[in-house]
Parts: C-alpha cells; sequence; structure tokens
C-alpha cells in the first residue's frame, strides 16, 4: 500500500504536461521548445510509474525506459538540427525560419 | 499526513516549480538558465522515481537525462554563443495568450478526468514477497530481455540511426558532400591557359 493517492501522481504528471506544452506553445527559442518538450515526456513516464506502482506491473518501467531512449535520441537529432539551421540563419527562434513563407 | 506523502509533495513542488522557472523570467530569460533549472526538474523526478520504487528508472533518469541529455544541451547552447541582444522574448502577444489558454484547457481537461476516474483506487502491497524486486534492476532488466527483448533490440537501431543521423545533420556543411577533395598542401595546379582568378586561395598557398 502507498499512502500517495493515484490521483496526486496523475495530477501532478498533468501539471508538468501542461507546463511543457506552454513551453513549447509560447517559447519562441527552438532549445528552450526542445526542453519543453523534455518536459512533457517527462510528465507521460511519471504517469507510467504511478500507475505501476498501484498496479504492480514491471511493464509500465521498460515503457517509461523506452521514452527515455527515444527522448535521448530526439535529443541528439533535434541538437544537431539546431545547429546546421543555426549555421544557415544565424538564429535559434523559429519566427525567423520562415522560407516558405515568402 | 505520512513521511511517503511529505516526501511526494517536496518533491513534486520542487519538479513543478522548477519546470515553471524554466520558463518564466528572471530565470527562464536565458537559454543556460533554463537548461540548469530543467536539471534541478530532473532530479526532483529522479526523487519521485524512487518514492515509487521505481529504483532502475530513478537512476536511468540522472544518468541519461541529468547527465547525457541535458550535458547535451548546455554543450549547444554554450556553443552557440547567444548574444545577449539575441535573447529577446518577453513579449506578450495575442498568439501566446492563446497558446497558455489553450495549454490551460488541456491540463484543465486532463484534471477532470483524473478526478472523475480514480476516486477509491487501492494500490497493491509492495511488502508482499511477490513484489521483494519491484522496480529493481534485475527485475526490469529480466523483461526488457525476455518479453520486451524486440523493442528492446528495435531502441537500440534506433539510438544507432540517432547517432549517425546527428553526426550527418550537424557537419559542418552539406555542400563537401559530393564535390571532390580540395587538393593536398602543395600540389601544383595545371597552369590554366585564360586564368579567370576563381581557384581556391588555399590551393595555389604551397606554390607561391
Amino acid at each position: 500500500m502507498t499512502s500517495i493517492p493515484l490521483g496526486h501522481i496523475l495530477l501532478l504528471a498533468a501539471l508538468l504536461f501542461g507546463i511543457g506544452l506552454a513551453g513549447v506553445l509560447t517559447r519562441r527559442n527552438i532549445l528552450v521548445m526542445l526542453m519543453s518538450v523534455e518536459v512533457m515526456m517527462n510528465a507521460v513516464n511519471l504517469t507510467l510509474v504511478g500507475f505501476s506502482r498501484y498496479n504492480g506491473w514491471t511493464e509500465g518501467h521498460v515503457l517509461a525506459f523506452f521514452i527515455i531512449a527515444v527522448a535521448a535520441a530526439e535529443a541528439a537529432v533535434g541538437l544537431a538540427m539546431v545547429l546546421a539551421v543555426f549555421r544557415l540563419k544565424q538564429t535559434t527562434y523559429v519566427d525567423e525560419l520562415r522560407l516558405l513563407k515568402r | 499526513m505520512t513521511g511517503e506523502q511529505i516526501m511526494f509533495y517536496l518533491l513534486g513542488g520542487g519538479a513543478v516549480l522548477a519546470s515553471a522557472a524554466m520558463l518564466l523570467p528572471p530565470m527562464g530569460r536565458s537559454p543556460i538558465h533554463s537548461a540548469i533549472s530543467l536539471i534541478v526538474s530532473f532530479f526532483f523526478l529522479a526523487g519521485l522515481y524512487a518514492l515509487l520504487s521505481a529504483h532502475m528508472l530513478s537512476v536511468l533518469q540522472i544518468i541519461v537525462y541529468a547527465g547525457a541529455v541535458m550535458v547535451l544541451f548546455t554543450f549547444v547552447i554554450m556553443l552557440l554563443n547567444l548574444n545577449a541582444d539575441e535573447l529577446q522574448e518577453s513579449r506578450i502577444t495575442p498568439g501566446r495568450i492563446a497558446a497558455g489558454i489553450l495549454a490551460l484547457f488541456v491540463f484543465g481537461k486532463l484534471a477532470t478526468a483524473i478526478q472523475l476516474t480514480t476516486a477509491g483506487a487501492q494500490s497493491v502491497d509492495l511488502s508482499d514477497p511477490g513484489f521483494a524486486n519491484f522496480g529493481s534492476v534485475p527485475e526490469v532488466g529480466r523483461m526488457m530481455y525476455t518479453t520486451f527483448l524486440v523493442p528492446f533490440e528495435l531502441v537500440s537501431v534506433l539510438l544507432l540511426v540517432a547517432a549517425v543521423g546527428a553526426v550527418v545533420l550537424a557537419k559542418r556543411s552539406m555542400k563537401y558532400v559530393d564535390r571532390p577533395l580540395p587538393p593536398p598542401a602543395g600540389f601544383e595546379h595545371p597552369a590554366p591557359s585564360d586564368d579567370e582568378g576563381d581557384h581556391d586561395a588555399h590551393a595555389h598557398g604551397g606554390g607561391h
């Protein structure tokens, strides 16, 4: 038994997810946007861990491990793309990347 | 209130505060400060995982997230060396207000769904002998190498592709890929009959 209510774990995860979503939507710096995506992935991981704790399933931990691996791959490729874009445009602000809008 | 609950609210509050500090001024103004508050948030989350008996994930969170991923982030931020005049932001535009409201709306919907569905949820008893190794490295590792063997191997392929992709994307310039290599130092160009003067400077450097 755990004395932490499941609803509070999930609410905390939802709050973190909302913070990450707000970060992706409001900030225009691509680096901060990528970091906000990491926060959202962590919120999902917290949900998985909370449900695993409540049901005694180890599967949730393995799935969270896969999410961590995918997040690491995403960060590596995303940051490489940020570097490539910065070399081209000398900016990290997504508002200034509008070659297709002309 | 038990000690477990007190720890949960402390760690959870810390994680939320650190994540919010990532986005809001004064910490959120520069990317490097955002990255540092994100690292703090990851440590709080690692504590939460440990509190919820996910010991392996707690360690992985620190090694992979706070270690590898955030080192990559801080490295790129410092490599880009953003000037102070490039750190604009903090203008409030209608689009941003709408985005904030949308995020609040999503959170509200999630909170309503959670309230409606989790009342009276009872957890399993981890002091039961069947759960003696719950969340430990051997237990999670065994499941990874038996039930989830194929996805596990696929993840290794994904990481390999991501590593190769990152190297290719971050190369100095894609232009050099299909251009012949420059001649080695000291190489003499055969003197062209009509000199257009558009040769590479360093190719001539050794000859003069």
